[in-house]
């Protein structure tokens, strides 16, 4: 088990080098000179240079890239220009509300297109079959922030069972002791029903509108590889040994089956925290997405450069995560590690 | 898109010999029509394809306003006679701008695509068929790109380059590339010693000249499968990149940036201002996902799921 974690990290780094750089790379293509940018519109030659080089600017390109990893080795993502605030601090700060809003999601699309996926391959051409074919394609075919903004409309407006899609937590309440950071976890830490309620009504609609989005990849995979499992010849071989269909379906077919799901599982992470990016934006939702959009839109490029950064981060962290899930799950990996 | 890919209908199946060739065509032909016929839903989305396509070819001449013209009195009417789809917070009419909308939209989806099809699709083939330090190259630029969340990397690759249309298709093109250029690496590698290229080769042609002539066009047909299928993807990227204000500036009509105007006004009841232009987007995407399986089943019979 150690030779294969030790061997998936292996596989992490060169992307970790790939994402660094092209972070990097974003910086120098920028239009325009930062130097002149920082220095106002009324600075004077010698100041842009004396920026210039307080920046480093007039360096060689290695020298940058040297002092930029350096920066990033000591956690340094640069000062957001709006606000003055050190990037890193302001993006951990935000991360959980991102976090708790992304994992929640997640555990909804699994929790509905598993169990969706697998009926409609035990029960192929029935109206689950045909409710899970709608699902997947109208789950790729909806814009996220549309379908965002419906739910708003219709849960909101309409019905008023859902409060303003204004952040994480009701204006006149306040926020529980910060233990993780995660709105429900640390409400229920606190004993404080009251709190968890109102987090979890501002939850909801922002969850359910990226689930709807996570869910089609997984459901039509676990469809599919339901098929392909249920079509084998050790599935035949169990049934023919005289195997009740639960155990076969449960223990030989779908224990089977999860292996592409769990591929495909990366595949949605990439899906969700893009999407995310667009629900927070809809649901003013103070995560690490609506931070970068507010500092896209007002041309401040430090706190976009760092989210990128932090994304990727997390998303090669995630990707190694599943792909331990799949040694652990999987014992022919082990053998061959 | 069906008469492209009857087009190069003797590319689709390697030809074994070239008297064979008129058949598989005529074969092809019929398994199209078979296709369209067959499947209802391929047929309606190929229907809603040419509907899109004739407006944004003929939508800014025939819609009933001015799609800029903006007239405050007017301003926020639900929809009714004058004005279908009702009207803006500055009173624009939202069909006639949802209409002009549909080619920027599939601009921006065509050009990312066109140019991702020509990068991906060379830089993957010759990975393919040169192996090496070529597919490495390749192989290594795919795996960064893939490293990222897609929506994000876009994001950040148009606040770096510049907050302007011609970077959406950029960064859309960009954000494909791996994909494409597996596709084509994978094709290519399966034809580099298939017997037709080897007979190229033998003839004496140059390695250059096998892979533009021989083995480029017999990838294509499944390349049109991929384009039309990440159609879709890139019309939703641009539209979210513009949604979150990055792209096409506001007076122009454009699904996204309507989407987010419409936004403002969602939450005290004026729905149409938001719900027509993501429908347009949404019928638009549908549209290229279902008719990419298709096309699909049109052309690779075998990848049917």
């Amino acid at each position: 088990m150690l030779r294969l974690t030790l061997s998936r990290l292996g596989t992490a780094v060169p992307s970790l080098v790939g994402v660094v750089i092209v972070t990097f790379l974003l910086t120098r293509v920028l239009p325009g000179d930062p130097a002149t940018y920082f220095a106002g519109p009324v600075a004077s030659k010698e100041a842009i240079a004396a920026i210039q080089h307080q920046l480093g600017l007039d360096q060689p390109l290695w020298v940058q890239f040297g002092r930029y990893v350096g920066d990033l080795a000591h956690g340094n993502l640069g000062t957001s220009l709006t606000t003055g605030q050190p990037v890193l601090t302001e993006l951990a700060n935000r991360l959980p509300a991102s976090a708790e809003l992304t994992l929640l999601s997640l555990l909804l699309a699994v929790a509905v297109a598993v169990p969706l996926g697998l009926a409609a391959a035990l029960r192929q051409g029935s109206w689950v079959d045909h409710l899970c074919r709608v699902v997947t394609t109208a789950g790729v075919s909806l814009p996220v922030f549309f379908t965002g903004l419906l739910t708003v409309y219709v849960f909101y407006f309409v019905l008023g069972w859902a409060p303003a899609p204004l952040g994480r937590l009701d204006s006149f309440l306040s926020e529980p002791p910060r233990v993780t950071g995660f709105l429900l976890i640390d409400s229920l830490w606190a004993f404080d029903g009251a709190t968890f309620r109102a987090a979890l009504s501002q939850l909801v609609l922002p969850a359910v509108t990226l689930a709807v989005f996570a869910l089609a990849p997984l459901a039509r995979m676990t469809r599919a590889a339901m098929l392909a499992a249920l079509a084998s010849e050790f599935v035949r071989t169990a049934r023919a040994s005289g195997l009740t269909g639960r155990t076969v379906v449960l223990t030989y077919a779908f224990r089977n089956a999860m292996l592409p799901v769990l591929t495909t599982l990366g595949m949605v992470f990439s899906f969700l925290l893009g999407a995310n990016v667009l629900v927070e934006k809809v649901f003013a939702w103070p995560g690490i997405g609506s931070y970068a959009v507010e500092a896209l839109i007002a041309s401040d490029f430090a706190p976009v450069q760092g989210f990128v950064l932090t994304m990727a981060v997390l998303y090669i962290l995630l990707n190694l995560l599943i792909d331990l899930l799949y040694g652990l799950i999987d014992p022919r990996m082990k053998a061959a590690a | 898109m069906i008469p492209a890919a009857r087009a190069d209908g003797e590319s689709v199946l390697p030809g074994p010999a070239v008297a064979a060739a008129p058949v598989e065509r005529t074969r092809l032909f019929g398994h199209a029509r078979y296709v369209l016929t067959q499947d209802p839903v391929t047929a309606a989305s190929f229907t809603l394809f040419l509907l899109l396509l004739l407006a944004a070819l003929i939508g800014p001449s025939v819609v009933p306003y001015e799609p800029l013209a903006s007239d405050t009195a007017q301003a926020l009417q639900p929809p009714n006679a004058a004005h279908w789809f009702g009207t803006d917070q500055l009173g624009r009419d939202i069909l006639s701008r949802v209409v002009v909308a549909a080619r920027l939209d599939m601009a921006i989806a065509v050009f990312s695509v066109a140019l991702v099809f020509v990068l991906g699709g060379v830089a993957g083939v010759a990975a393919g068929f040169f192996g090496g330090w070529t597919d490495r190259i390749v192989g290594r630029l795919a795996d960064t790109i893939m490293a990222f969340p897609l929506f994000v990397l876009a994001l950040g690759i148009v606040a770096a380059l510049g907050n302007s249309v011609t970077n959406i298709v950029l960064a859309t093109a960009i954000v494909n590339f791996p994909l494409y250029a597996r596709v084509a690496r994978a094709e290519a590698l399966v034809r580099r010693n298939a017997g037709y290229v080897q007979a190229a080769r033998l003839t004496g042609n140059g390695e250059l000249r096998v892979v533009l002539t021989t083995v480029l066009p017999n990838i294509l047909p499944i390349m049109a499968v991929q384009m039309s299928l990440t159609m879709g993807y890139a019309i939703l990227n641009a539209a979210g990149l513009s949604f979150v204000g990055l792209g096409v500036r506001p007076p122009t009509p454009e699904w996204g940036i309507m989407v987010a105007e419409g936004a403002a006004t969602i939450m005290s009841g004026e729905w149409w201002v938001a719900l027509f232009p993501g429908l347009a987007l949404m019928l638009a995407v549908f549209c290229f996902n279902l008719l990419g399986d298709g096309l699909r089943d049109i052309v690779d019979p075998q990848r049917r799921t």
